[in-house]
């Protein structure tokens, strides 16, 4: 019988098998070869692109390297997202090796928050990890810890140790044997929006760092890239917020609260009718769990480091 | 977690249950009494039904309850007619007792009680001591009385034998009412309370109680002659008292409390194991003058107490050489009655609402406890509503628990109550008006429960007995015989009080106690037109045979609907969540997705490189030169990945020598086992690898704290299984064991370990920890695996791994439970005899200590002593061990003429010295993957040996063992699937056993408790148990300890280290014909499926020290030659116990060896 733990290790050594190309207006003195790397799922794409930046710095010229940024399909990629979430949300139908577009310049202001070192991504992690342990169990196991072990945590990230970080991670997804789960269930719902969905460009609320943009539209409705809008004047981010709310992984009734049950609560247009056609995927770490699956058991086992459980909802492919 | 069961009485007189795994109240099965009392223990539950008469419920077991009655036929020589019947005139009766003073005929030995029916007809007895007569069981004589023999002498004129029968106890799993054949005048008038304690006090006979009753007079009787084969006594005796008494109350040990009709408390003085009935009473006067005590109960050390106003009282100081106690403390709650279980823990039936409340927070240092939370589970009948509790949980805040931190508490409102008054069942109203009662009566003093009842019609013609018999008892009613008991009225005095008590009471400081049924929290109670069967209405509550521990997790608080997969199963079928189709998805799907990104990028770079981990940290070391001694030092781990992805460690540990810094270093993959040595101030362990477990010196650390060292055996044990490879639940064909500290390892067989040639050395078996405490394990290569405590508890393993301190990622997420064990430690008291004083504890200056080990070279104070290790605290204080080998006297002396020497237990004129032997029981809590196998306690076990290629599968897997009573045991119903069987199937024995094996054909060998064994014939699958004992007299001179049964061969144990193989065995003479003695030195013997044999070699000379207690594998045993010579070394010391049992593995022989084999070794099957 497989066991539970062996599905910590498979979400952990996730991995997407990655294209970058140098965006092809950037000034090069000589030609920038794509770089091939497999990025870990769970980490963040600022936190393991070392070797690309270095790469294409060097088909740079030295005054125009500024902070480098990436993009899929005119989709500027949130480094503060999880590199599996951003994949699954984006680009989860498209063939692989995933096919990112590196720039360095233009950054998108509107639409990504700066990333001067690699202490920002540590304080977005941590802050994560802090908010997500106050739902499950009001601070207390967070703050009890002390900064080494939050430094372990960090490190194991850091330096993809699945070891390291769950010694200390394993303490955070415990919960008293009176209780039949967490307090509440850290989860964060994002939905990509689907063809069928009106798209008024420029009109919806832009919130930097909070939501992800559309970008299946047919050609002919495509906006430019925001990196491009200045010279247009025109905003173009189309994006929704997440989804996070309080949830708690038992009914008072003291049945276990599935995926379902979360998806009926928060973010019913999700679930596909019984009669009807499936139109959406739901997706953590690439894979479909099925609706039954006990939301206490899916936050203990495909959270993300940060202890979240990113779930993502994609049009269902048409192929 | 053993479970166990609550007692409780409903108003109307019916018995429940409530198991401590259980979420529901449990009918008892015989529902045609109706009972006033139950006092229950582990094994039974005592009562008194409405007709006033006791019964008895004796819970069914697999193991009978069986009697051995005995007569002896006894012979005289004379030159007619040869030994006939006809004895000398000034001889015993020809059919007597052992002593012949008695005449005892066979057709005159009647059974005691209609709840026994014979075994069997009576048989000659043909075993004498250990071996067989083989002359029809005669021993003979000179003369009698004499000391009789087996052999036929000139001069032996007597012989005389002993018949058997058995009768066995019948009336279990049901109120067996207890006969009165005293004599009429003597019979006690009808009884009006019980008690049964007294299980602590001695262990002799087995299962001994103390039952105590209270008639309607006031009188108290003690009944005597309670045991486990003997569960009904024999007779009621009466104890004097200086007044009446009401109520009575035994705990498991030395305290008995009674009340007096005015109020005050009896205290029974004087207790003792030569005693149990006490000497003398003491009188303790009520808390305050106005309110006597009504009610008390007694635990182990602490005493409860209802007064008259209800008020709930804990008396102070009170243990087994206080009885009385030092003083009264006011506890928060009211209730009618209390009852102190096991462990002291504590059950009440709240006054308000009637419900049962169980005291959270009791330990034996805060005996206290903490808070009373409502028990609200429901009964068998009122599973379907699964709002039925909601009210009762509304009692909940009643004594301000976390229930009530909710924070949307709103107003109680009395429209929702008084019409959930008018739509319950009459029987349900009670509660209702107490809680009215609470609420609107407060401060109005004098409102009885008259005046409630006539406001409300209902209640009135509900309950026409309750309040017809609260004017009754307003006044001091005391002598309430059964006629003025209508029948119906199961409850007496306690009830009987009830108005004045809540007159008296002035109610101030109850919360509002209906605020948490508006909370909403549980809908469906509320949106049901019609809630059936509100929360049930407790007389009485016993918790004597309900074992909860400081650290249980009782589900009696939470009401349940439903399965929720999270919740534990205590079977060990698979749970629905491992099964569960998203769980398989889920799996399935992450499989494919590796495929799918992965598969064809493998070539491509990792974004992280991998690099080397190190963890560092001071520890102690103890040195490898002399003096030897812990030095400080530190070390690092490095772990890295090495170019094939494989894990590896390397520990270095740098020390300090002549101001010079040096380290010296183990890469883990060479190490063979990490081995925790707990002692009493050390959190160490030892790490072994082949070199160092020949030298017999392992490298030992010491961390400073228990955390600290857990971490880093984790830590390096998990380097140690990575770097091997070793990952997940062992495999079917492990080899277990087991150390002298209980530690379990386990070791994954290589096939080379039973080759013929280049086998590996047993030395270089990895060995990994698995969490729990076990004394024994038995493993079969179908996966099951049994432990033994050293409480004896059987547990069952559950296919999990990790626990103890093996946490997060070297555990299973599942399959880990709470496992504990209970030892004792023992100490000796030393005195020696001179001519002034007698005995003291004086003794010559060349003596022993007066306080020391068994040894008497260590010295030993009660108050120096400390539990073996950290993990283990205290449970019991110390007490006289009266069951050391030799005997003692009353008071638990053994005499001897001088230190060291063998002990008996009577004074002689030559006995200068005297001992006695002190336990004290110590327990840990630990986890692991392992479930009990209630209720049974085990000595020994064994399941049975499968070929690898044997297709077993289909049938059950044959399972013996042998109880700590010595009773020999057959489960049924074991399988993968459910390796903890169903149920016992008890095999008869004429005398206690000690160990059992089977064999891989089904031969099952046993060795009784006399040292002989015993060859048990047709066992098969379709006979499980077999059909009789064939008697195999042990080597000559030895007493056998241990059997265990190969393919072919048996090997045996004898309690001198000896090891001796059967030789002779043949299909057509599965008994064998002789004994031939192989090897000494030998503490314990495993013989596997392939006759490999592996036994702990009691010393082993390594080159550095020696070890006790050692691993070792015969070499060199083949089909012709199953003793083989020579032994080879492996781990150890400190091994207690191996089972090599499950491991079938072999390198595949080639064809003429398998001929070879097959064709002409000792073919058994």
């Amino acid at each position: 019988m497989t066991d539970d733990k062996d599905v910590l290790r498979d979400v952990w050594f996730g991995r997407i098998p990655t294209c970058f190309t140098l965006y092809q207006d950037e000034i090069t003195e000589r030609e920038a070869e794509p770089y091939y790397l497999l990025l870990p799922r769970v980490s963040y794409l600022t936190l393991v692109t070392d070797k690309v930046k270095k790469h294409f710095q060097k088909a740079l010229r030295q005054e125009d390297v500024s902070e480098i940024w990436f993009e899929y399909e005119g989709t500027p990629l949130k480094w503060h997202y999880p590199i599996g979430l951003l994949f699954d949300l984006l680009a989860s139908s498209s063939a692989l090796p995933w096919n990112i577009t590196v720039h360095f310049k233009s950054f998108p202001e509107k639409d990504l928050l700066h990333c001067p070192s690699k202490d920002a991504v540590e304080a977005h992690f941590m802050s994560c990890m802090k908010e997500a342990d106050a739902l499950k169990h009001k601070s207390q196991v967070i703050n009890e810890m002390q900064k080494k072990d939050h430094k372990q945590l960090w490190m194991g990230l850091q330096n993809d140790r699945f070891d390291q970080f769950w010694a200390i991670n394993r303490k955070l997804m415990e919960y008293p044997p009176e209780e039949n789960g967490f307090r509440y269930i850290p989860f964060r719902i994002y939905q990509k929006l689907g063809l069928s969905t009106l798209y008024y460009p420029g009109t919806m609320q832009t919130k930097v760092g909070l939501e992800l943009r559309e970008r299946d539209l047919p050609a002919s409705e495509r906006y430019l890239p925001a990196y491009a809008s200045p010279v247009l004047g025109i905003k173009t981010t189309t994006e929704r917020p997440f989804i996070q709310k309080l949830f708690r992984p038992v009914a008072a009734d003291g049945q276990l609260h599935t995926l379902g049950d979360l998806l009926k609560e928060v973010c019913p247009s999700a679930i596909t009718p019984e009669d009807g056609e499936k139109k959406n995927q739901v997706m953590i770490h690439g894979i479909e769990p099925m609706l039954e699956t006990p939301l206490q058991w899916l936050s203990e086992h495909l959270s993300y480091p940060d202890n979240f459980l990113h779930i993502s909802i994609v049009p269902q492919p048409t192929d | 977690m053993p479970t166990s069961v609550l007692w409780a009485v409903d108003l109307f007189g019916r018995v429940y249950t409530l198991s401590t795994a259980g979420q529901c109240w449990e009918l008892c099965k015989d529902v045609q009494m109706e009972f006033k009392r139950v006092s229950a223990a582990t094994q039974c539950c005592w009562g008194i039904a409405c007709d006033n008469q006791v019964y008895l419920y004796v819970c069914s077991s697999d193991v009978p309850i069986r009697h051995r009655e005995e007569a002896y036929e006894n012979q005289r020589w004379n030159p007619m007619g040869g030994f006939c019947e006809k004895l000398l005139p000034s001889d015993r009766w020809s059919w007597s007792d052992v002593s012949g003073l008695q005449h005892r005929p066979l057709d005159g030995v009647a059974l005691p009680s209609p709840h026994w029916e014979w075994e069997s007809d009576w048989y000659v007895d043909e075993n004498f001591g250990g071996e067989p007569t083989e002359k029809g069981g005669w021993t003979y004589a000179m003369d009698f009385p004499a000391t009789y023999t087996r052999d036929k002498k000139w001069n032996s004129c007597v012989r005389r034998r002993k018949w058997i029968r058995y009768r066995r106890y019948k009336s279990r799993d049901t109120w067996a009412k207890i006969p009165s054949k005293d004599d009429p005048k003597e019979l006690p008038d009808p009884f009006n309370d019980l008690s049964v304690g007294g299980w602590e006090i001695t262990e002799e006979p087995v299962g001994r109680l103390s039952v105590w009753a209270v008639s309607l007079q006031g009188k108290v009787w003690y009944r005597e002659d309670v045991s486990h084969p003997n569960p009904e006594g024999s007779s009621w005796s009466l104890v004097d008292t200086p007044g009446e008494v009401v109520q009575i109350s035994c705990g498991p040990h030395d305290l008995i409390w009674a009340t007096l009709w005015e109020g005050q408390a009896l205290v029974r003085e004087g207790i003792c194991r030569n005693n149990p009935k006490g000497s003398s009473w003491s009188i303790v006067e009520p808390p305050g003058s106005e309110n006597g005590i009504m009610h008390v109960s007694a635990g182990v050390s602490v005493v409860w107490a209802i007064t008259k106003d209800r008020k709930v009282w804990f008396r102070r100081g009170v243990n087994s050489h206080n009885p009385c106690g030092t003083s009264w403390i006011e506890m928060v709650g009211e209730m009618t009655m209390v009852n102190v279980g096991l462990n002291d823990q504590v059950w009440g039936i709240s006054c308000e609402d009637r419900a049962v409340y169980f005291r959270q927070g009791v330990t034996p240092s805060e005996l206290s406890g903490k808070t009373w939370k409502p028990i609200i589970v429901g009964r068998e009948s009122d599973r379907s509503h699964s709002g039925s509790s909601s009210s009762l949980l509304s009692a909940g805040c009643f004594f301000g628990d976390e229930v009530r931190g909710s924070g949307t508490e709103s107003a109680p409102s009395d429209t929702d109550a008084s019409s959930e008054v008018e739509r319950q069942d009459p029987e349900q109203v009670l509660p209702r008006e107490s809680v009215d009662n609470s609420r609107s009566l407060k401060g109005s003093l004098s409102k009885g429960p008259e005046t409630r009842g006539s406001t409300e019609d209902t209640l009135e013609n509900a309950c026409p007995a309750d309040s017809k018999k609260a004017p009754e008892a307003s006044g001091v009613d005391e002598c309430h015989g059964p006629a003025s008991t209508p029948a119906e009225l199961p409850w007496t005095n306690i009830d009987l009080k009830e108005p004045k008590r809540v007159s008296s009471q002035p109610s101030a400081g109850f919360p509002e106690t209906t605020g948490l049924s508006s909370l909403g929290l549980f809908p469906l109670g509320m949106e049901e037109p019609y809630v059936a069967d509100d929360h049930p209405l407790w007389a009485w509550v016993s918790g004597g045979g309900c074992a909860v521990e400081a650290c249980s997790v009782l589900k009696w608080f939470t009401v349940q609907s439903g399965l929720s997969p999270s919740v534990q199963s205590l079977s060990l079928s698979i749970t629905p969540a491992q099964t569960a189709a998203w769980r398989k998805q889920i799996f399935q799907q992450l499989t494919e997705r590796t495929k799918r990104e992965l598969e064809s990028f493998r070539h491509y770079e990792q974004a992280v490189e991998q690099s080397v981990w190190v963890k560092t940290g001071s520890l102690q070391w103890w040195c490898d030169w002399k003096p030897h001694k812990w030095v400080d030092v530190r070390v690092a781990l490095e772990q890295f990945t090495g170019h094939d992805g494989a894990r590896d460690s390397i520990l270095f540990i740098y020390y300090m020598i002549h101001e010079e810094k040096k380290y010296l270093h183990v890469f883990l993959n060479e190490v063979t086992v990490l081995v925790p040595v707990l002692n009493e101030a050390k959190h160490s362990f030892a790490l072994y690898t082949p070199e160092r477990t020949r030298q017999r010196w392992p490298v030992r650390l010491a961390a400073a704290t228990e955390q600290d060292m857990n971490d880093w055996l984790a830590l390096l044990s998990l380097s140690c299984c990575e770097s091997r490879k070793v990952h997940g639940r062992p495999s079917p064909q492990a080899i277990w064991s087991v150390t002298c500290k209980g530690d379990i390892f386990v070791s994954e067989p290589s096939p080379d370990l039973e080759a013929r040639e280049h086998l590996l050395p047993c030395d270089q078996m990895f060995w990994r920890q698995m969490g729990g405490h076990l004394r024994i394990i038995e493993a079969n290569s179908r996966g099951v695996v049994w432990g033994i405590g050293y409480d004896h508890t059987a547990w069952v393993y559950t296919g999990g791994y990790g626990g103890g301190c093996f946490q997060g990622l070297a555990s299973s997420t599942s399959n880990i439970y709470t496992q504990s064990d209970v030892k004792s430690v023992y100490i000796y008291e030393n005195q020696r005899w001179n001519p002034v004083t007698g005995y003291t504890s004086r003794g010559l200056p060349t003596d022993r200590y007066m306080w020391s080990d068994a040894t008497g070279l260590q010295e030993c104070t009660k108050a120096g002593t400390k539990p073996p290790s950290l993990q283990w605290t205290w449970v019991s204080d110390w007490y006289v061990d009266f069951s050391v080998p030799g005997g003692t006297d009353q008071e638990g002396w053994q005499y001897a003429s001088d230190f060291p020497a063998s002990y008996h237990g009577y004074k002689t004129m030559k006995d200068f010295v005297r001992r006695r032997c002190w336990a004290r029981k110590c327990k840990l809590v630990t986890s692991g993957p392992w479930l009990e196998v209630a209720p049974i306690a085990l000595s020994d076990v064994s399941i049975i040996p499968e070929s690898a290629d044997a297709d077993g599968r289909g049938h059950h897997i044959a399972l013996w063992a042998v109880s700590d009573k010595g009773d020999v045991l057959c489960r049924l119903g074991v399988s993968e699937l459910n390796p903890a069987g169903s149920s016992w199937l008890h095999v008869g024995t004429d005398q206690p056993f000690a160990s059992v094996s089977i064999g891989t054909c089904y031969q099952v060998w046993a060795v009784a408790r006399d040292g002989s064994a015993f060859y048990r014939g047709s066992v098969s699958p379709s006979q499980p148990a077999g059909d009789c004992w064939y008697h195999i007299p042990s080597p000559p001179k030895q007493k056998l300890t241990q059997v265990s049964v190969g393919q072919t061969s048996v090997y045996a144990l004898d309690e001198n280290g000896n090891l001796w193989y059967r030789a002779g065995i043949t299909p057509s003479y599965p008994q064998g014909s002789s004994w031939e003695h192989v090897s000494n030195n030998v503490r314990k013997v495993s013989v596997g499926p392939l006759d490999q044999v592996w036994v702990i070699a009691n010393k082993v000379q390594g080159s550095h020290g020696l070890s006790r207690g050692t691993v070792c594998h015969r070499m060199g045993v083949q089909p012709r030659e199953p003793k083989g010579q020579g032994w080879d070394y492996g781990i150890g010391g400190g091994w207690d116990h191996i089972s090599v049992r499950a491991n079938a593995t072999m390198v595949p022989r080639n064809v003429s060896r398998e001929q070879e084999a097959h064709g002409q070794g000792p073919v058994y099957c």
